[in-house]
This record gives structure tokens, C-alpha cells and sequence, in this order.
């Protein structure tokens, strides 16, 4: 193990940690405003994927129209399963939202493997890099996909813009308080119920997005959320539930620490995260990021 | 009262089964046939076996029905999915044969399940006819008398790619494998078979975790120490993901070749072949190998909707032996069957100079070592392998001098 393969290494894990801080921050939003724990966000990044893919095959759509379209359709039905079923089940225990959202992905999945294979005849997908991306640049150091130096910057990118959207601006007050205090926020005239499905709309359409990106690189295909949700998962509860910073940070330093890991001893590197996650839980038991269940 | 006419009953037809198997000639258990087809229905090898998997073997069935008048509407085929988890195959296959009275296990993808499925069997004097499984272990260590290894093994594959890719000026290389029995067998036959072949391990090879989809850390790893040749030995989805990676980083332009351990046509097709341009790979049979492949691919590709794979030809082809063993051995009893495989020797349109070793139960048969064409040169859909060498059958599998197995 060398020093150049070490920092080549630290390098492209912020490839798979700009994927990890873009799925758990649409979980944190989802969490911290609405306390749903959305056990569908894999499925529905592989729909986005999938999405920008089906629109490629029936209208010909490449890859940039997609990035925009996918998300707001992933987005626009997460909003509708939001009203016509989460919604019922605000006030109930956790435990219904979770087996909702994860019978929804198990349903999910074989839809669209069902799709897949009598649409395209195909279990796994190609999508092809648009061109002005194809190929690679130098870096001195390291040769490295054009491709995956935009994904971390675009991502980068939409993690500041939610960051400061919810945290310093009107509309991140009127969401916040939404969720604080409904009877109050509507008594200022305000549509709440409105607002929490916007926000639902948000997160998933975030990992939709996630998965349009995703497309060229990894093969499309109905499972390819079901892993990768385990370790988003691991994220959110690393960084502190409901805490956007701390998804980020953590989203970003998960994919660098897994990385280099699978460089050091590769056995390790699936199993690195979980270490991660039980060390800190039992140094800060709510999250490198997150305030104490009561303080917030 | 209740109790004779129950005995009555019985006696009727008990009678009747007596008969009908008198009439034919042959002693079947239940008076049918059962092939049970335990596979990968839903996962990431559902598509290169699963369900065309089970239809090529419905199509064995109705051929051999059809062929052998005696037999007719005597032949079932059940599919039953495995998961590619060893567990479930254990169960399903202790299911299959003490609940639905299967009489043989047909394909099995995935070494593991495949193993697991040949230790149940065994335990029920069932035959197994693994296909879609790799490892080498099924005639080897773990070989029993009921197991039979068909179509192809990671040694065959080793053997056929390994020197083919060495020989052609491929001689440093770099393995990934994923780590499961499958992988570890592949990669242990790849190294034997590169070093054989005068090659060296640039650095020694590093297991994945199976399923994977990123494979950037090994494929920087690769950039780093400049192998002649990149050999990968996932398979399925898995394959796909890392050959799409190495072209997005690439590696082709800097010089680092692709070796391929086991590739199947539905992996091409998922990626566009232009990707796997040049690899070279072995395989046991390819669709338009020759007019009577082309033939019988046709006959499945009106009954499936798509062109079959090898290892969906394999399964039509062990079936029809399995049958032909039962029609020889005017029985489905495992220990007739066995008997009728063993020292058999015969040739279709899949399997040719075909020969069942009685030491091991490897079915040994000409494979073909292949180089997948650009695009351009393609002359129909689906038309992806040039031929580049045929491994005669006595050549392309484990000396027996080498082999572990005892029964």
C-alpha cells in the first residue's frame, strides 16, 4: 500500500460519498420535517435511474433532459403516495410508515423488473455518459472519469443550496414550523398539510436525482437501491437523524472512509460503516450531528 | 366398512399403476418423470438461466415425449427459485424431492447453492445435474456419486482463457473475484492457469464483496500498477457493472487488457458488445456455432421470445441425457440412472464428443474459445463471438490424474 494509491483512493470515495450525502440528506429532510422513516428511498432512486432510462428508450430523451425530468416525476409520485397513503398513517406508530414504505419497495422492484424485461427485454440496463462528460482527465496524480468529477460537484452543489434553503431561509422557517407546531403555524394562515407534502416531494425527488446520476455509472437495474439503502441508512443515523449538515458530512466521509478501506484490506470495506455506526452510537448515542431527543 | 373400501381403493390402483408400468417397460416412481428445474428465478443470473432455463428444459421434455411414444405425457418439469443463497437451495431441494417427488435437480447457478443442493441430494439417492454452477469443487473434493457437472467449470474456463490470453503476449496480470465458492475457485484455476502458461500476478488478487457495484477502488488499483490485463471473475450484473467501469475509466487506452473468466451472451447484450470488444472468454457452446446450434436456437427462440444462452441450451441438452439415462435404464430409480450416465459417451447439438467420466461425473465436451466482435462486424442481432480455438473434450477439463474426487 502506497501513499499515491491511499490519496487516489480518499479521492474517489467522494464519488460514492456524493451519492450516500445525496440519498441520506433527501432521508434527513424527510425525517427531520415529516418523521417518516422512508424505507423506500433506494426504490425510488432506482426509479429515477430507471426513469431517465425509459425515457432514453420510448422518446429517445438523453441524458440531460432526464436529469431534470426524472426527479420531478420520481418527485411528483412521491408526493401522490404521500397523500394517498403515508399521510393515513401520521400519528400512528413508526413501525406502520416503515412496513408501508417497505412493501412499497419490494413492489416497487418487481414492477419495474416486470417492465424491464417485457418492455426492453433486459434484466440490467445500459445508459451511456453524455458526451461532453466521456473520458478521462488527468489529474497529476491520478486518471479519473470525467463523469465522476461532475457528479461530485453537481452534488456538492444541490447539498449546499438544500442546506441553506432549510436552514436560513423564509421557506426552511415556515417548513420547520410546520413540523414543530402545526396548530400554531396554521393558525398564521398557513397550509401544512401543503407544505409536508412538498417537502416529501423534495427529499424523494433528491433521490431521484441520485439515481439519474447513478445510471451511467452502475447498470440499471430493478435492485440496484436495496444495497446501497443499508448503507444510507447507516449514514443518517451516523450523522445524527433529521440533521442535513451531519448527512452531508457523514454522506461524504463514509464513501472517503469505505474507500480507503477497500484499498488497506478489501474484505473490510462493506463492513467498515457498520463498525463506524456502533462506535458512534456508543460514544454520542443521537449522532455525530444530531441534539438530544427533547432539546430540539 | 369404511376401512375396505379404502383398502379396495388402494388395491384398484395400485392394480392400475402396475400395469401402465408393466406396459411400458419401465419402473417409475409415481409413474412419472419429475425434473426439477432449481434456479435463479428473480436475481441478478435470472436472465442468463431462470425461467429460459426452465423452458429449455420443458422443451427436453416435449422432445423426448414426443421421440419415445412410451414415455408420453409421463415427463413433468417443475422450476423452483433458489435465490442464489445456499440455505434456500438446501430447503427447496429437501422440498422438491420429499414433497413434490422430483427425480433429478437440473441447472442450479451459483456454486454455492449448488453445493448445498448437491449435499441434500445425495442424502436422498437423487441425480443432480448441475449446469449454470462453476465451481470445481462439485467433481473434487466435494464430488458424491449422484452429482454430475455438465456444460462447463471454472477450470474449463481457466484453462481455455487463462493460456489463450497469457499466450497472445497477456502475461501480467490482476484478479478481482467476488468472494464466494464461485470466485475463489475461478480466481485459484486463473492463477494456476496464467502461471502455467508462463504469466505472473502483479500483485496478488483481491476478493470483492458479491453482490458489488462499484468497482473503481480495484480498477485505480489496476491504473496504479499497470497489469497487461485486468482479469475479472464476477459474473451476471456483476460482470456487466465492472466492465462498464473499465471502459469509463479507461483502462483499454492505457494499455491494460480485459480478461474475462466467465461471460454469457445476455452480459453482452446488457452492456452493447462494442464494450467487450476483443476479451477473449470460453464458453461450451455459442447460438450460431453451427447450423444445428442454429437450428435448435431457433426452435427456442419461437417458444421464449429471445435467443438462448449457453447455459439454457446446457439444460436442454443435460435433460435430454437425463431422460435418455432413464429410457436406458427402464427406470428413474438414482442409483439405475447413475448407472446408465456413467462411461456414457454421445454427441448433440450442444454437447459434442460428449463422455460422462465414471471417476468424477464430469460430462467433458469440445469448448470454444472465443473473441467477442466490435459492432460493426457483427452480420445479425446476437451475433457477438468469433471463434478463435476449439479445446477438444479429453483437453478442456481436469486431468484425472489432478482430480480429488472419490466416491
Amino acid at each position: 500500500m502506497n501513499t499515491q494509491l491511499l490519496l487516489i483512493q480518499v479521492f474517489n470515495g467522494l464519488v460514492n460519498g456524493a451519492f450516500y450525502a445525496l440519498l441520506s440528506l433527501g432521508l434527513a429532510v424527510i425525517f427531520g420535517m415529516l418523521r417518516i422513516v422512508n424505507f423506500m428511498h433506494g426504490a425510488l432512486y432506482m426509479l429515477g435511474a430507471f426513469t431517465a432510462f425509459a425515457l432514453g428508450q420510448a422518446f429517445g430523451l438523453g441524458f440531460w433532459p432526464a436529469l431534470i425530468l426524472a426527479p420531478l416525476i420520481v418527485g411528483a409520485l412521491g408526493m401522490l403516495l404521500e397523500r394517498t397513503l403515508l399521510s393515513r398513517l401520521y400519528g400512528l406508530e413508526p413501525s406502520y410508515n416503515l412496513l408501508l414504505t417497505f412493501g412499497l419497495t419490494l413492489l416497487t422492484q418487481d414492477l419495474v423488473k416486470q417492465v424491464m424485461l417485457s418492455q426492453f427485454a433486459v434484466s440490467s440496463a445500459p445508459y451511456t455518459t453524455p458526451d461532453v462528460l466521456t473520458g478521462v482527465v488527468n489529474l497529476g496524480f491520478v486518471v479519473f472519469p470525467k463523469y465522476r468529477l461532475f457528479v461530485i460537484a453537481l452534488t456538492l452543489v444541490i447539498c449546499l443550496v438544500t442546506w441553506f434553503v432549510v436552514e436560513k431561509t423564509r421557506v426552511g422557517a415556515i417548513i420547520r414550523a410546520s413540523t414543530e407546531n402545526p396548530g400554531v403555524t396554521r393558525a398564521f394562515g398557513i397550509d401544512v398539510s401543503k407544505w409536508v407534502t412538498g417537502v416529501f416531494g423534495v427529499g424523494v425527488g433528491l433521490a431521484g436525482l441520485a439515481g439519474v446520476l447513478a445510471a451511467p455509472i452502475y447498470s440499471v437495474e430493478p435492485y440496484m437501491g436495496a444495497e446501497l439503502i443499508i448503507t444510507t441508512f447507516a449514514v443518517v443515523v451516523i450523522g445524527g437523524l433529521g440533521s442535513i449538515l451531519g448527512s452531508i458530512v457523514t454522506g461524504f466521509a463514509v464513501g472517503v472512509l469505505a474507500a480507503v478501506g477497500a484499498a488497506v484490506y478489501p474484505p473490510i470495506a462493506n463492513t467498515l460503516v457498520f463498525i463506524l455506526m456502533a462506535v458512534v452510537l456508543l460514544v454520542r448515542p443521537s449522532g455525530l450531528f444530531g441534539l438530544p431527543e427533547g432539546t430540539r | 366398512m369404511k376401512k375396505a373400501r379404502l383398502t379396495a381403493i388402494i388395491a384398484t390402483a395400485a392394480l392400475f399403476s402396475v400395469t401402465a408400468v408393466l406396459a411400458q417397460g419401465a419402473k417409475l416412481s409415481d409413474n412419472a418423470i419429475k425434473v426439477g428445474v432449481l434456479t435463479d428465478l428473480s436475481g441478478v443470473y435470472s436472465e442468463l438461466s431462470g425461467p429460459g432455463s426452465v423452458k429449455a428444459a420443458q422443451m427436453a421434455a416435449d422432445d423426448f415425449m414426443a421421440a419415445n411414444a412410451a414415455y408420453k405425457g409421463k415427463v413433468q418439469v417443475i422450476g423452483v427459485d433458489h435465490q442464489n443463497k445456499a440455505d434456500v437451495a438446501s430447503n427447496k431441494a429437501a422440498e422438491m424431492i420429499d414433497r413434490q417427488n422430483v427425480d433429478v435437480l437440473m441447472d442450479l447457478p451459483t456454486s454455492s447453492a449448488a453445493l448445498s443442493a448437491s449435499e441434500v441430494a445425495k442424502g436422498k439417492k437423487i441425480p443432480v445435474m448441475v449446469v449454470t454452477g462453476g465451481t470445481t469443487a462439485l467433481t473434487n473434493e466435494k464430488c458424491n456419486k449422484y452429482t454430475f457437472h455438465y456444460a462447463y467449470d471454472n477450470y474449463m474456463l481457466a484453462n481455455g482463457t487463462g493460456s489463450a490470453v497469457t499466450k497472445r503476449g497477456g502475461n501480467s496480470w490482476y484478479i478481482i473475484y467476488p468472494n464466494y465458492a464461485f470466485g475463489q475457485d475461478l480466481d485459484r484455476q486463473m492463477t494456476a492457469a496464467v502461471k502455467e502458461n508462463g504469466g505472473k500476478l502483479v500483485t496478488a488478487s483481491d476478493a470483492t464483496p458479491f453482490p458489488n457495484t462499484d468497482f473503481s477502488s480495484y480498477l485505480l488499483k489496476a491504473q496504479s500498477l499497470k497489469p497487461k490485463i485486468f482479469g475479472t471473475m464476477q459474473a451476471g450484473n456483476d460482470l456487466v457493472n465492472v466492465v462498464k467501469q473499465y471502459n469509463e475509466f479507461g483502462l483499454k487506452k492505457q494499455g491494460i487488457g480485459l480478461g474475462i473468466g466467465l461471460l454469457f451472451e445476455t452480459d453482452v447484450a446488457a452492456l452493447g458488445q462494442d464494450a467487450f470488444a476483443g476479451a477473449l472468454a470460453t464458453v461450451p457452446w455459442y447460438w450460431n456455432l453451427d447450423q444445428r446450434s442454429r437450428d435448435w436456437s431457433a426452435k427456442f427462440e419461437k417458444a421464449f421470445g429471445k435467443k438462448p444462452t449457453w447455459a439454457q441450451a446446457g439444460v436442454y441438452s443435460a435433460t435430454t441425457t437425463y431422460l435418455q439415462a432413464v429410457a436406458r435404464a427402464k427406470s428413474d430409480n438414482g442409483d439405475a440412472v447413475v448407472k446408465a450416465l456413467e462411461g456414457h459417451r454421445f454427441s448433440d447439438f450442444f454437447a459434442r464428443s460428449a463422455y460422462v467420466r465414471p471417476q468424477d461425473h464430469r460430462v467433458t465436451l469440445d469448448v470454444y474459445t472465443v473473441q467477442v466482435k466490435p459492432k460493426a462486424q457483427a452480420k445479425e442481432a446476437g451475433d457477438i463471438f468469433t471463434k478463435v480455438a476449439t479445446i477438444p473434450s479429453a483437453k478442456a477439463f481436469t486431468p484425472l490424474a489432478e482430480v480429488k474426487c472419490k466416491f
